[in-house]
């Protein structure tokens, strides 16, 4: 039997979470060595998972088994693949560098344990193979996350908080009813017994086309709401405005993730046929996005705000990507899920350094920080610039891809997300020139520049940014197989053909 | 068979060891009266641990005889008065751990308000001893023997802080309109009676097993039918029988409501699930509807009061009404399918909600408990403001406590309300599983005020008045214990699942 890796992953962070919760309290520096020391054990572990994913074999991949609850047809089922595994190593880098560079400002020693546990549920989350696995874990990071915003957030913490909380709890009452009922129907439509085993239902199980329907709109609004789409997307903006710093980081950068994901795993590979149905519907819900979330996003006065909305626009292209359902499109939507984690992580990284600084996020109360500290304007324009999609950084590559991907199947949504770009340039733009250019008024003549450990966390970011921009192609080479099987899955249960492209693209020639 | 009345009056058969939880319940409930009432004051915490020992002694020999009925199988004791199957002793063991958690806290209680005495703990014997009949009664008589025994202690309980107004108006409150309840019952019971010429459930159901083709006499059996759910839902709290819960549940001394938000919860369902499915099975389509719109208004009602109340112990009670409402759920389900030989899942998933739900009641209500502080007033929001500050491990107890009774994963309430919406999915009622977790959300929203309260929430002006929290032992015996059982179950669920599958194996005649 071979070691237990990814189980490995989910177990850590979790006994770490307990260890920590019962350290003594006096000695918080301990409290904070030990959570670091966790935190990179897991990100080594994914990263070694990186390392040792084969990128021949397009299925699962260190898969374990274990039966959990026999009477309910309910196992431990975990397996990693090229659309999970990236998202389970953004996880596995992202926590370390936010327990590293994010000081909570009071009591570490629950921060801590909170950060760890949601890092233990998100691991769960992006490697359950098992639906009743995959709820716990995604329900269980909802308690976490509510105790990281109500606990460190800003002023109106409760409110955000109280309102992340039960609107994603409203996406999941419906999705465990779909669950289950998708679990207990599989017994008379092909599995035989009742089974909660993903792989299992995808293979064997094929429901009648309004049943299946009904059941992929109930899981997916439990998505629809995570990720958010238009019009679910109301929580965001404030959970994002008043959480802690690493609380958005998370958030942004992996939490969202679970949505898109989702739609992906739950969604098209599951329901293929409904999947396909309901195209239409996603693809104009997420065009709506697009569009709505960057002239939402221009007209706000706080960069906060700013950066959540130009989340609700990113997130539009990955369900656009997801949707149309194509190998390009899809490897985009996949590559997308990790870009936009680490650029927007980063954006929110900035912002909070800002806030740390200035204790305000008004975009009218910041002027000239250019001329102040020029390397922290540097660090901010290259996450900036990724965030738009220019050429060279890594956000280029995923909408890059969407983009060309979907225009073969969706043709006419296809161009109005384009125009989504240019807005995106716009709002960033417009804020940066706002924030950083000009003379610096009194307040912020004495913008203190870009501290070394500041630094030492945002390079991990800018480093991914350009090396994703520059050299997409290892990051492809895992992703695409496992989404061309995704893909010919689709055409098995349906008899759906993906439209040929008329000049074969694949990853090393989109490099620009 | 054809004795002359008055020449020799033959009892029925008893097998002595069949009833012996029943024995060893009322015997010490007897014995601690007696001798309580004969022998000084005992020593500190004594009577207490008297009355932990009878429930757990109670609890042994019910176990042993679950061992017993496994190998030679259910049957009826005293003159087909009692049944003896794993129902009944699933049911006596949930209801006698109850009593021994809930003795623990009581015990912390009563010294701390100065009351210390052996009533309480008498009273907590002697509804046991109606829990437990009402869970085996194979009679409709001795079900409504039970339903009073356990009912009475409760009105005596509920009042039995002497220097609270609030608690003897609870009393009284509870008494007069457990008195209107039990008259439905009753009547419910005469009008079967009238319908069958029986009050045993195996003649009624044999008659009813005998009459299937002909003409029935209706309406005698529907209005007895309508009454006698009348008469259970308002012994469990369902909406629109649930109007007492509040008032009693907030006057009443906290430990005591505890007691009654888990034992006679149980209790009832038990009864009503043994009655509507194994009495009735032939009016299954009568009264499904009945029970589909109980729940569903049960669920909607008392998840959406909760959330206006200030009050933790009315919002709990509140929530006790909610849960009610997905036990509910799986009275509906085991409906669709009441006396075919292959039971759904319908009856098991509410056999399971029983014991995890009990378990959650009893400890949420142990830490409002130590929380009221002396004088049992402090039940409002404020008092668990910074309690995560004062008393971490406290806090932490009764927010896994509050998530679990919210379904959230890895918990036992997870595990209860999947148990219940499997079952109702599996007979394609999709509109009410929606609706109660639709509900479920609203009533998370309830959870989460209180957590705000023990986390975020800034203090106020006069909080440093307030006395400190005290976490006696006993009660803390009782939180650790609820708050592990909870955590254990959630993420090891299995074994508990087998043994309310084993537990639905009822004795069918």
């Amino acid at each position: 039997m071979q070691f237990p890796i990814l189980a490995t992953l989910v177990f850590a962070p979790a006994l770490g979470a307990v260890a920590i919760s019962v350290l003594s309290n006096r000695r918080p520096e301990w409290i904070k060595l030990a959570a670091i020391l966790i935190s990179v054990f897991t990100g080594g572990l994914s990263i070694w998972v990186l390392s040792a994913f084969s990128t021949a074999d397009s299925g699962f991949q260190f898969v374990s088994k274990h039966t959990w609850i026999r009477p309910w047809g309910i196992s431990w089922h975990l397996g990693v693949d090229g659309i999970s595994l990236f998202l389970v190593v953004l996880t596995g880098v992202l926590f370390p560098l936010v327990i590293l560079g994010i000081d909570p400002h009071r009591d570490h020693k629950r921060y801590l344990a909170w950060l760890l546990l949601l890092e233990a549920g998100m691991m769960g989350s992006f490697l359950s193979l098992d639906l009743f696995l995959f709820f716990v874990f995604f329900e269980i990071v909802l308690v976490p996350m509510y105790f990281l915003i109500g606990g460190w957030g800003y002023d109106d913490r409760v409110y955000a908080a109280t309102k992340f909380f039960l609107y994603t709890m409203v996406g999941s009452a419906f999705m465990l009813v779909g669950i289950i009922s998708t679990a207990v129907l599989a017994k008379t439509n092909g599995a035989g017994h009742i089974t909660f085993d993903l792989v299992e239902l995808a293979d064997k199980v094929s429901f009648a086309a309004s049943t299946g329907r009904w059941l992929f709109f109930a899981i997916a609004i439990g998505f629809a709401v995570k990720v958010p789409m238009f019009p679910l997307h109301t929580w965001l903006p404030d959970a994002h405005t008043q959480a802690p710093t690493g609380g958005s980081i998370i958030l942004a950068g992996v939490m969202l993730k679970l949505g898109t994901y989702g739609l992906l795993r739950f969604g098209v590979y599951l329901f293929p046929e409904a999947a396909h149905y309901a195209r239409p519907l996603f693809l104009t819900l997420a065009v709506i996005g697009i569009i709505y979330g960057a002239i939402a996003a221009t007209m706000q006065t706080d960069l906060k705000r700013l950066v959540a909305y130009s989340s609700v626009a990113h997130l539009g292209f990955i369900v656009l990507g997801t949707f149309a359902i194509t190998t390009q499109s899809i490897s985009g939507a996949v590559m997308q899920n990790i870009n936009h984690g680490v650029s927007t992580g980063a954006l929110f990284l900035l912002v909070g350094m800002i806030y740390e600084r200035r204790h305000t996020r008004q975009i009218a109360e910041l002027n000239g920080i250019q001329k102040a500290a020029p390397i922290f304007a540097a660090g901010f324009m290259i996450v900036m610039l990724s965030s738009i999609g220019v050429p060279g950084l890594n956000g280029f590559i995923g909408e890059y891809l969407v983009l060309t991907g979907s225009f073969l199947t969706a043709r006419w949504w296809t161009v109005v997300a384009a125009a989504g770009v240019i807005l995106a340039a716009l709002y960033l733009l417009w804020a940066y020139q706002r924030v950083f250019h000009g003379e610096p008024d009194e307040n912020n003549r004495t913008f203190p520049e870009l501290k070394l450990k500041e630094a030492a966390v945002l390079l991990p970011f800018i480093g991914i940014i350009v090396f994703t921009g520059v050299y997409p192609k290892p990051m492809l080479d895992r992703i695409e197989p496992s989404v061309k099987a995704l893909i010919a899955h689709v055409s098995d249960k349906t008899g759906y053909v993906e439209p040929t492209v008329p000049t074969p693209v694949t990853g090393d020639e989109v490099t620009p | 068979m054809n004795t002359l009345p008055g020449e020799t009056l033959q009892g029925p058969h008893i097998d002595w060891f069949a009833i012996s939880p029943l024995l060893v319940l009322l015997g010490g409930g007897m014995f601690l009266l007696v001798a309580a009432a004969l022998t000084p004051r005992w020593p500190k915490g004594m009577y207490a641990t008297f009355c932990a020992t009878v429930a757990a002694a109670a609890t042994a020999v019910s176990m042993v005889l679950w061992h017993k009925v496994s190998i030679h199988g259910p049957r009826l004791l005293v003159g087909n008065a009692l049944s003896l199957d794993h129902f009944t002793l699933f049911i006596t063991i949930i209801i006698c751990v109850a009593v021994l958690l809930v003795s623990l806290v009581t015990d912390d209680y009563l010294r701390r308000e100065k009351l210390d005495g052996p009533e309480v703990y008498g009273l907590f014997l002697m509804a046991a001893i109606g829990g437990v009949v009402m869970a085996g009664a194979n009679d409709l008589i001795v079900l409504f023997l039970g339903l009073e025994v356990l009912s009475i202690s409760l009105y005596v309980l509920a009042a039995s802080h002497r220097r609270r107004s609030e608690s003897q108006e609870s009393g009284i409150k509870y008494f007069v309109l457990g008195g209107f309840s039990s008259a439905f019952f009753l009547y419910g019971i005469a009008l079967l009676y009238g319908a069958t010429g029986s009050t045993n459930y195996t003649r009624i159901l044999a008659t009813f097993n005998d009459t299937v083709p002909v003409v029935r006499k209706d309406a005698l059996v529907l209005a007895g039918v309508a009454l006698l759910i009348v008469g259970l839902a308002f012994k469990v709290g369902a909406v629109p029988f649930h109007f007492w819960t509040p008032d009693v549940y907030q006057g009443a001394p906290t430990p005591v409501t505890a007691f009654m938000a888990s034992i006679g919860k149980v209790a009832a369902f038990a009864a009503l699930l043994r009655v509507l499915l194994f009495v009735l099975p032939h009016w299954r389509d009568d009264w499904r509807p009945a029970i589909w719109v109980l729940a569903v208004i049960t669920l909607v009602v008392g998840s959406t009061l909760a959330v206006v109340q200030t009050n933790v112990k009315r919002m709990l009670a509140y929530s006790s009404i909610s849960h009610a409402g997905f036990i509910l759920i799986g009275v509906e389900a085991a409906g669709h399918r009441a006396g075919n030989p292959s039971a759904g899942t319908g009856l098991s998933s509410a056999m399971l909600y029983l014991p995890l739900y009990a378990v959650m009641v009893i400890g949420t209500f142990a830490v409002v408990t130590v929380v009221s502080r002396t004088g049992d007033d402090a039940t409002d929001l404020g008092a668990f403001r910074g309690l995560g500050r004062s008393k971490p491990a406290l806090a932490l107890g009764m927010t896994v406590l509050l998530l679990a009774q919210a379904g959230v994963p890895l918990t036992s309430g997870f595990i209860a309300k999947f148990g219940v919406l499997e079952a109702a999915l599996d007979e394609h009622s999709y509109a009410i599983t929606v609706i109660a977790m639709l509900s479920a959300v609203i009533a998370a929203f309830l959870y989460l005020r209180i957590m705000i309260s023990m986390w975020v929430a800034d203090p106020e002006v006069g909080d440093e008045q307030r006395e400190a929290v005290r976490v006696p032992v006993g009660s803390a015996i009782t939180i650790m214990a609820a708050v592990g059982f909870t955590l254990f179950v959630g993420v090891v669920p299995g074994w508990v699942i087998s043994v309310s599958k084993h537990a639905s194996q009822v004795l069918q005649k």
